[in-house]
């Protein structure tokens, strides 16, 4: 029943002090899918990270990678994960190159020379720099170019992008993609949603260490709405009495309203027999998905 | 922090012409004044206590003139000019010759060391973290920030000589040559600090220039030394080390001024270098850029042992050069220390020498001395595990597929070895140091076997702190309270009577003082066994807690 289940937690609770990080979090990542992981800072995504791979250790709750709990079996669950952190700290008097090799060596898999000279000329990293010199993109590299150099089964990345510039960025989102079409599965933890949106099958949003939201995107985008604008010809007031419309706005001509998506189907006829010139129906995007679960600002507008 | 520089720079701007490459100077002054005042308050108080307490201490050991006579008679001995100074007034060794002689050398390297570290602090390390582009980007003139650095560490060196002029005064010494004592502090320490503005300039990275200031300080210190043993108060050599200037006043002896001028005048010139060079940069540019270094990783820096190896090595060789360096030079002493202790017993109240068998017993203290080092070094490399782990590289190590256990053991057989050698060494050159001032050949093998006895010691102290990572990660700097503990006791344990309680918690005090005492391997395998029993519960440890990063 778990089998096809790469990373599996019910439950998780871990406190820090007074503080609880988290707070009954599940997730659920199916093997071969590239999962997002979205969060505000401070939400508990590091320490969700930090208890897969067995750095910490839940106060109660069950956590199982791989079929493995990481806490017990971390060096055999280590064996088959790859994992960057967000914020990345090297060896300052060791260079790039060393670095990777000590990371990827201290593995005990076989290094990957081709593939490392590939990612080392995508990343455009000089691996003959001390890590004292680079800059807090060209860490991230080192990491991101030991972990993607590493043949396993599960990515773990932490807000891998932080720091990268954007060409660098559609570098990462390439190998991504790459891995994800060799079957392999990843999470990756982000407050970037457009970031999320690009690259995962599923998403589980976090905040103050619950997991509020879960599942594919074309399932969140169920449970918002969508923004319609137009221009008809006739008077719109047969609209208000539609149940599942909200916010309706007339302004220099243009209708404006946002729809749940389940009254879709009922509001297009009604719209149609309007006389639509224009018409426009757009997506929800995360950052939509993200405030209504962390912004009284959205919230109070659309209700 | 970069609150504070707005603020000041828009003063500036309503105040001074904006086209001067100074504009800016004072207030950037004041803001690194504010950012120091606590350090600044540190160095000066440590440094003019730790003098004044010398002093007093010196009156109370060395009463009469008889006492300090004898004294003066161990200091013509080539160990003891490298450790003090020119051999002025040994003929009549007053108290003011005495502290002139003896206390001038460690003050002047330790106000130098202060000036290195604030001017770089300022300089090279504020543009290689970025600050200083965000100082720059305000209306502040091209020299500015560097100049502003400098009348910090010239704030900082006035008040050492100032605080240095009243402790001295206090004590009782004669006024002018305090002054002169003062001043010849505050001009060394501007020296040194316009030597590493030089510095700052040439290397893009602060640790790099700290290290060449630094390493110019100790060439300063061995040229002077070397030129005094040539011609005990002074040959041409020593006058090419800007340490020797300031002990060349003479100081309670025959003071004169005049060699306090070359100080000034270097400062300047150095200076003058420092800013012709900032010419020729851009900024967060070296003018020796760092080379670059390997690709790929040598194989022996794939293991745990092989990273930790190279982690630690940097630190373990310049406690070996230092260990070694002292140990020589303390072994050498032996063959002067005789006619001193047979003049002057005052002193085997003041350290634990057994005064029918001196030698070896002299031998034996100074390695204890030496020791205590070991001892810091260990649990300086046991607690840069915890660092590592702070920072997330164990965490990156360990999720690389190395057990936690694996990678706290290796660590710590590294560094056990590591501190090893050097506790080693530290018997074998006091022994080799004995052997060249006494000509017996013996002295070498027997403090070598008394340095690997006091291996237990050691590595007991690495333990505690091991076992501290392990359990008690937050509070593992709780380790170097057992190091205080041991610098406190192996001291002033005799001079103070400390209780017999509180020195048996010393495990140096707990090791039988080879060569005068017998072996006793009593302690010496409780103490191996207790630090195998922590070691094993460190691993433990290591495994039951959260990672911290």
């Amino acid at each position: 029943m778990t089998s096809d289940l790469a990373i599996e937690a019910r439950d998780l609770v871990k406190t820090f002090g007074t503080t609880r990080a988290l707070d009954g979090f599940d997730l659920s990542v199916r093997t071969g899918t590239v999962a997002g992981f979205l969060g505000p800072n401070g939400a508990g995504k590091s320490t969700t990270i930090r208890v897969l791979l067995g750095m910490l250790r839940a106060d109660s709750g069950t956590a199982r990678v791989l079929g493995m709990d990481p806490w017990v079996d971390a060096v055999a669950v280590h064996r088959r994960v790859a994992y960057v952190p967000g914020d990345t700290n090297l060896w300052p008097s060791l260079t790039g190159g060393e670095i990777i090799d000590v990371l990827t060596r201290l593995r005990g898999g076989e290094r990957h020379e081709a593939r490392r000279a590939e990612l080392l000329e995508k990343f455009e990293l000089d691996p003959t720099k001390r890590a004292r010199s680079y800059s807090k993109g060209n860490r991230q590299k080192v990491a991101l170019v030991a972990a993607l150099a590493s043949d396993v089964e599960l990515y773990l990345f932490d807000e891998p992008t932080s720091g990268l510039d954007p060409l660098m960025e559609a570098v990462f989102t390439q190998e991504v993609r790459r891995l994800r079409e060799e079957g392999r599965t990843v999470l990756l933890s982000s407050h970037i949603l457009a970031e999320v949106e690009k690259l995962c099958d599923t998403v589980t949003i976090i905040r103050a260490g619950r997991d509020v939201e879960s599942g594919t995107l074309a399932e969140l985008r169920h449970l918002t709405r969508s923004t319609v604008t137009a221009t008809t010809r006739s008077d719109h007031t047969a609209l208000l009495r539609l149940p599942g419309v909200h916010d309706l706005v007339r302004e220099d001509g243009y209708l404006s309203f946002d729809v749940d998506n389940t009254a879709l189907n009922d509001v297009l006829p009604v719209l149609a027999q309007l006389g639509v010139e224009n018409l426009t129906i757009a997506p929800p995007s995360l950052e939509e998905l993200f405030m209504r679960h962390y912004g009284d600002e959205l919230s109070g507008v659309s209700s | 922090m970069t609150a504070t520089p707005t603020r000041e720079a828009d003063t500036t701007r309503a105040t001074s012409r904006p086209e001067s490459p100074f504009t800016g100077t004072l207030p950037l002054w004041r803001v690194f004044l504010r950012l120091d005042r606590l350090r600044i308050a540190i160095w000066v108080l440590a440094l003019t206590l730790t003098m004044w307490a010398t002093v007093v201490e010196l009156e109370v050991v060395y009463p009469d003139a008889a006492s300090r006579q004898a004294r003066a008679a161990l200091m013509t001995s080539p160990s003891a000019i490298m450790l003090a100074g020119p051999a002025y007034g040994l003929d009549d060794y007053t108290l003011g010759a005495m502290v002139a002689n003896e206390i001038s050398l460690t003050m002047l390297v330790a106000v130098s060391i202060m000036s290195i570290l604030l001017a770089v602090r300022h300089t090279r390390a504020e543009e290689e973290s970025g600050r200083m582009e965000v100082l720059r980007a305000l209306p502040v003139g091209r020299f500015a920030p560097a100049t502003a650095a400098l009348l910090s560490v010239a704030t900082a060196n006035l008040l050492v000589g100032a605080f240095a002029t009243v402790a001295l005064v206090g004590t009782g010494l004669e006024a002018q040559s305090s002054v002169a004592f003062g001043s010849a502090m505050a001009l060394t320490g501007l020296v040194f600090g316009a030597v590493a503005a030089v510095t700052a300039q040439l290397t893009e990275h602060a640790r790099a220039a700290t290290g060449m200031a630094l390493a110019v300080l100790g060439v300063a210190f061995l040229v002077r030394g070397i030129g005094d043993i040539i011609e005990n108060t002074g040959s041409w050599l020593s006058w090419f080390s800007p340490i020797a200037w300031a002990q060349q006043t003479r100081l309670y002896v025959d003071l004169r001024w005049w060699p306090l001028a070359l100080s000034l005048a270097l400062t300047v010139v150095l200076l003058a270098v420092a800013v012709s060079l900032a010419h020729r940069r851009d900024l967060g540019a070296g003018l020796r850029s760092t080379p670059p270094g390997p690709a790929r990783a040598a194989g022996r820096l794939l293991s745990v042992e092989g990273l930790t190896h190279r982690l630690l090595r940097g630190t373990t060789l310049g406690w070996l050069v230092g260990v070694a360096l002292f140990g020589l030079t303390f072994g050498s002493l032996a063959s002067s220390l005789q006619d001193m202790i047979e003049d002057l017993p005052q002193v085997g109240e003041w350290i634990a020498i057994d005064e029918t068998a001196l030698t070896e017993s002299f031998g034996g203290v100074m390695l204890s001395f030496l020791v205590l080092g070991a001892a810091a070094h260990v649990v300086g490399a046991v607690l840069r595990l915890r660092a590592e782990d702070e920072a997330g590289r164990l965490a990156l190590l360990v999720s690389g597929g190395t057990s936690r256990t694996r990678m706290t053991g290796g660590w710590l057989l590294v560094a056990a070895a590591h501190t090893s050698v050097v506790t080693v060494v530290g018997g074998l050159t006091t022994g080799v140091g004995m052997t060249l001032a006494t000509g017996e050949g013996r002295w070498t093998g027997e403090l070598t076997v008394a340095g690997l006895a006091y291996l237990p010691a050691v590595l007991l102290t690495g333990a505690v702190a091991a076992a501290l990572v392990g359990w008690l990660p937050r509070w593992a700097g709780l380790a170097w309270v057992l190091v205080v503990l041991m610098v406190f006791v192996t001291w002033f344990g005799e001079a103070l009577n400390l209780p017999d309680w509180l020195r048996d918690l010393s495990p140096v005090e707990q090791t039988p003082l080879l060569p005068a005492e017998d072996i006793t391997a009593a302690p010496l395998l409780v103490m191996g066994a207790l630090a195998a029993v922590l070691a094993a519960a460190a691993l433990g440890g290591i495994r039951r807690r959260d990672l911290l990063a």
